[in-house]
């Protein structure tokens, strides 16, 4: 099922776009997994993600870690840790 | 009554000032967070997640509400560019007495430094870099935990 992936600050940057819409094989199953899968796709996806440590994630809008699910959603955001106020 | 406004226009004090007195309540504690003068930095530029930084303002809001029975709670928090001495964020508060205002509001400033999903870049002349999180900020916002 197709999902909205948004990337903000330096990992927006480093993919070149701020937002996707794909359709991950069924067996991506967490938010690990579709970094992982994402990365594979382009040499800007696998610089973005170099660091997964540096990752955090939203899966429809909601904080998540990155072992988190995302059967069924329709938003995923993966971004710098915040550092907003 | 929570109001959150997540905006790139200038934050009027004067109006937010209003809207918080006219909660009626006994006591309003106010805090306004600057961009510094004082480090070199050029431009601040502030990026959010439009519909997530608005929804995890409300429920800090709506948490501090509950927790100092506040009669009002305000955080307006500016996006995009930014020259240093302009106001970043307020946040208001108001309540029948002191104590639960001045607690409350300093709760909300610090949560909402790790909750929400704000990011910095700063530009100290030809120099643009994205801030790194402090560990201070985690620090201060689970001083509020338990």
């Amino acid at each position: 099922m197709a999902v909205d992936i948004l990337y903000f600050a330096w990992v927006r940057e480093a993919v070149g776009i701020g937002q996707e819409r794909i359709d991950p094989p069924a067996e991506i199953a967490t938010v690990a997994a579709l970094i992982d899968w994402l990365a594979a796709r382009s040499e800007d996806h696998a610089r973005a993600f170099a660091d997964r440590g540096r990752l955090r994630a939203a899966v429809d809008q909601v904080f998540v870690p990155l072992d988190a699910s995302i059967v069924g959603a329709r938003e995923v955001a993966i971004f710098p840790p915040v550092t907003g106020g | 009554m929570i109001r959150i406004l997540v905006d790139a226009a200038a934050i009027d004090v004067a109006v937010e000032m209003a809207t918080i007195e006219a909660a009626g309540a006994g006591a309003v504690a106010t805090f306004t967070g600057l961009v510094r003068a004082d480090d070199g930095v050029g431009t601040l530029e502030l990026e959010h997640y439009p519909g997530a930084t608005e929804a995890a303002l409300h429920a800090v809001a709506a948490s501090a509400v509950e927790r100092w029975s506040l009669l009002a709670a305000t955080i307006v928090h500016r996006v995009g560019v930014m020259q240093p001495g302009e106001r970043i964020v307020f946040v208001g508060t108001s309540a029948a007495h002191r104590s639960a205002a001045l607690e409350a509001c300093a709760f909300l400033i610090d949560r909402l430094k790790t909750d929400a999903p704000f990011w910095k870049r700063e530009t100290r002349g030809s120099d643009t870099r994205w801030v790194e999180p402090r560990g201070t900020d985690d620090a201060a916002a689970k001083r509020w935990e338990g």
